[in-house]
């Protein structure tokens, strides 16, 4: 199994998603720079966090336009998993591999903490090491994390199960005093269809070690390398 | 010739700043403000050699394709000479 690590100019969380790979899940990892095209050979593409071209005209949007997010969509159809973090997310909705938007948080801020967020589907490649019902203490750092979809989207998000992360407070009750940028329906991280794609506004990769002060994130990770695993058998 | 973009939220989506902006224009004293809402201003130079109706139909694009985010935003073209 290999992890390829998108790297845009401004990427600022391509190492922690690096390191989380090389040490806790113990497989290869590449960096992938945003003009290649070439994702042959990846089972799984990480798209970083960070402020990718200067945050400038939308969080997310110039970087969805680059060569690599062309090959991305590829890899996405063909069934492969494409996991966006925090400015990830953003761009993976801006490309519309996730629906919704991700906006200016509610109380304009950019807020940097940790928060709870409870698992709210476990049939998932991403969450199947985790518990229904979880609460996880990830940390955020954002501030366009403001999840926003119509009416029918947010229907068929709530159908399909893609709704895989929402804010929550530390036993697992959703109140708009935990849910830290506004988001709709306290949503945190959602997946596609087919569930292949996630994005999720919390940084689990900075949440693998205690002396980081949680390790909650480690079992997504997990999760996902077990997926690779179950796929590649499959081939 | 020029093309302006102007990008603005949806009308049925929140505007955060926009609202933030209205509060310091009333604690400044400005009375009888009902809203504000934020938006962007583009404004692309475009070769004369175009003609206006072409002009439109690039803005139109660019406006459509990379300015705005369909989801949130809404766009409008003007083109002047």
């Amino acid at each position: 199994m290999k992890f390829g690590v998108i790297v845009f100019p401004g990427s600022n969380c391509d190492h922690d998603a690096y390191h989380v790979v090389s040490k806790h899940i113990g497989q290869p990892v590449d960096f992938v720079w945003h003009k290649d095209t070439d994702l042959s050979g990846y089972d799984a593409i990480l798209i970083p966090g960070g402020f990718s071209y200067g945050d400038y005209l939308r969080a997310g949007a110039l970087a969805s336009f680059s060569p690599v997010m062309n090959a991305v969509k590829d890899f996405a159809a063909d069934g492969k998993f494409v996991f966006g973090i925090c400015n990830g997310f953003q761009i993976l909705c801006e490309t519309g591999l996730l629906p919704g938007a991700l906006m200016r948080n509610a109380d304009l801020h950019f807020v940097c903490k940790h928060v709870n967020i409870r698992t709210e589907n476990t049939n998932t490649p991403y969450t199947s090491e985790l518990e229904k019902g979880k609460v996880l203490s990830i940390p955020i750092a954002h501030a366009e994390g403001n999840y926003v979809c119509d009416e029918e989207t947010m229907n068929s998000l709530e159908e399909n199960g893609q709704i895989v992360f929402r804010y929550c407070d530390e036993n697992g009750e959703l109140s708009p005093e935990a849910n830290p940028n506004g988001a709709l329906s306290n949503i945190a991280g959602i997946c596609n269809v087919d569930q292949n794609v996630i994005g999720m506004m919390p940084h689990p990769e900075r949440a693998c070690e205690e002396v980081l002060g949680s390790n909650d994130g480690r079992d997504i990770f997990r999760s996902l390398a077990k997926a690779i695993t179950a796929a590649e058998a499959r081939v | 010739m020029k093309a302006k973009v102007y990008v603005t939220l949806k009308p049925s989506v929140l505007d955060p700043q926009g609202k933030a902006i209205h509060h310091s224009l009333e604690s400044l004293g400005y009375r009888d403000i009902l809203d504000v809402r934020q938006g962007k201003y583009f404004e692309i130079a475009l070769d004369d050699a175009a003609g206006e109706a072409e002009a439109r139909e690039a803005a139109e694009k660019i406006a459509k394709e990379v300015l705005t985010n369909p989801i949130i935003e809404d766009y409008r073209v003007e083109i002047v000479q």
